[in-house]
């Protein structure tokens, strides 16, 4: 009797998770899984030959792509120097001018709500617009050139910038703030002893950051006209010379590596 | 008499000066090299801008609504060249996220081979993968797609592998203790611990893909980017805006539920 009500028991083991849950995901599952297929049908309508013509063409194409001519590296490094560059200089730029956008968008600073949330707006709505499409419409104001390319840097990482800053700013603590207060210190004090010092390491690792960020868009700037090292693999490919396109793809891929490396390397030195 | 001194300053060794001088010297070199080597011509640039500001600028603020059927048709393959991007990379990460993770691979050497295949995969820009695709299997979307599916595995794989390892291991032991299967352990010790973590991630990434994909089409790979890119040619700035629009209203939407539910889930 009691063994038998021991097994019953176990027979009856309720699920850890709820029916109506299991259901839940279920559907929801169902519904991911159908729009991905209708997606997968969709991308495909204006494909010649159909999906698997398509891969067994892939192996064939990227085959093209090797051996690198590595005797233009001489004539890739250049445009890959001015790539860095613009990144430097709109990044510079860009951490100059967020200063006081943070400030703005920083809730415990901004005391003003409709300040607060017209600037918080304005920056989320930035943030929206891919830097390449920023780049084409400066591209269309400038004309052809470096300049258009680094503006667009400078919009697109002030977007990012500013939120991440400003959310630094929103959690400094700010006890240090008010005993220095108490103590007499003046705002300049404050500021310089209590704000700046707490600050400052997470400031630094966002502007690497970004700067990291900024010389992978630079890189692909070119390819509207926006200058750098871009346009040349745009013109490479124009030309169907895909052993050029492969060093400047192999170029760009070590210049990326190598500075994200050091940028870690700073940042973990920094926090 | 009682004269108020400060606290001293705290000493700071010869070689932390030497250090700081360093670095200080590098940053300059780094702004020289950088201001020498660039070249802008400002002379074209202004002359271009005084002439193009009056026109562009008006034009991008009123949006030419008549072509706002082909710029929501073009905008909805956006989105399902992002959705089927994440969707691929989401599943294709995970053994990549699992052989990455110390504690699943075993052996750091293994795990540091993961690692490096996944910031390998991260160094190529997304429009690089899109050109290199555009070229493979032709001019369509699904070249979009395929570059969506492999930029993103990079930075899955890196944030499903950080989920693994950190993975309490105290509940997989106490089910063990307990007497559960290798199956039991892996459905209810494991899975329940990074599913969320995971899906929440594939969800942020579905939200930097799909501006990614909006500008795909530059090269090629189908999406709203085939039409930035006639616009802009055609200087048919008026479009431009209606397209610029409709990124920013896709965009936030997305954004907004994807932060929705990604707070339900995790």
């Amino acid at each position: 009797m009691n063994n038998h009500d021991h097994r019953s028991a176990q027979v009856k083991t309720p699920s850890i998770y709820p029916t109506k849950t299991k259901a839940q995901i279920t559907i929801i599952f169902f519904i991911v899984i159908g729009f991905y297929l209708y997606s997968m049908v969709k991308t495909q309508q204006e494909m010649v030959g159909g999906f698997n013509n398509a891969i067994s063409n892939m192996w064939n194409v990227m085959l093209k792509f090797f051996p690198p001519n590595l005797e233009v590296i001489g004539a890739v490094w250049p445009p890959m120097a001015t790539t860095i560059q613009m990144a430097i200089i709109a990044t510079t730029i860009a951490t100059i001018l967020t200063i006081p956008l943070a400030l703005l968008s920083a809730q415990n600073i901004t005391t003003s709500k409709p300040l607060y949330y017209t600037t918080r707006t304005i920056l989320n709505i930035l943030r929206t617009i891919p830097d390449l499409v920023l780049a084409v419409i400066f591209v269309g104001l400038f004309g052809i050139g470096v300049l258009p390319g680094i503006l667009a840097l400078i919009v697109f990482s002030l977007g990012i910038l500013a939120k991440l800053i400003s959310e630094t700013i929103e959690a400094v603590d700010m006890n240090p703030l008010e005993a220095m207060r108490a103590s007499g210190a003046n705002s300049i004090q404050m500021i310089a002893y209590g704000l700046v010092p707490q600050v400052l390491p997470q400031f630094t690792s966002f502007v690497l950051y970004v700067l990291e960020l900024n010389i992978r868009a630079s890189v692909v700037l070119g390819l509207v006209g926006a200058g750098g090292i871009g346009l040349i693999l745009d013109q490479q490919l124009g030309f169907y010379n895909y052993p050029n396109a492969m060093t400047i793809i192999l170029v760009i891929f070590v210049v990326v590596l190598t500075i994200e490396y050091i940028s870690n390397k700073i940042r973990e030195a920094l926090i | 008499m009682n004269t108020q001194t400060l606290p001293p300053k705290p000493k700071v060794s010869i070689w932390k000066k030497i250090k700081r001088a360093l670095i200080v010297l590098i940053i300059i070199a780094i702004y020289v090299w950088t201001f020498v080597g660039i070249e802008i011509e400002w002379d074209r640039a202004l002359e271009r801008i005084s002439r193009n500001f009056g026109v562009v600028i008006p034009k991008l603020l009123s949006p030419d609504w008549s072509q706002l059927g082909k710029v929501s048709a073009s905008m909805l393959e956006t989105i399902f060249i992002a959705f089927a991007g994440t969707f691929m990379a989401a599943i294709l990460a995970l053994p990549l996220g699992f052989l990455a993770a110390q504690n699943m691979s075993g052996s750091k050497f293994i795990a540091g081979i993961g690692k490096w295949i996944l910031s390998a995969i991260r160094a190529f820009p997304n429009l690089i993968l899109a050109i290199l695709f555009v070229v493979a299997v032709g001019v369509n979307a699904f070249a979009g797609v395929l570059a969506i599916a492999i930029g993103s595995i990079g930075m899955l794989g890196k944030l499903y592998s950080e989920v693994v390892e950190s993975i309490d291991m105290k509940i997989v032991e106490a089910m063990e203790a307990t007497g559960a299967n290798k199956i039991q352990i892996l459905f209810y010790g494991y899975l329940p611990q990074i599913i969320p973590e995971f899906l929440s991630y594939a969800i942020y990434r579905f939200e930097i893909d799909i501006r990614a994909s909006s500008i795909l089409g530059l090269v090629g790979a189908g999406g709203i980017g085939t039409m930035i890119l006639f616009a802009a040619n055609n200087r048919e700035w008026n479009e431009m805006g209606l397209i610029l629009l409709a990124i920013i209203i896709v965009v936030t939407v997305i954004d907004f539920f994807s932060a929705r539910i990604r707070r339900k889930i995790v």
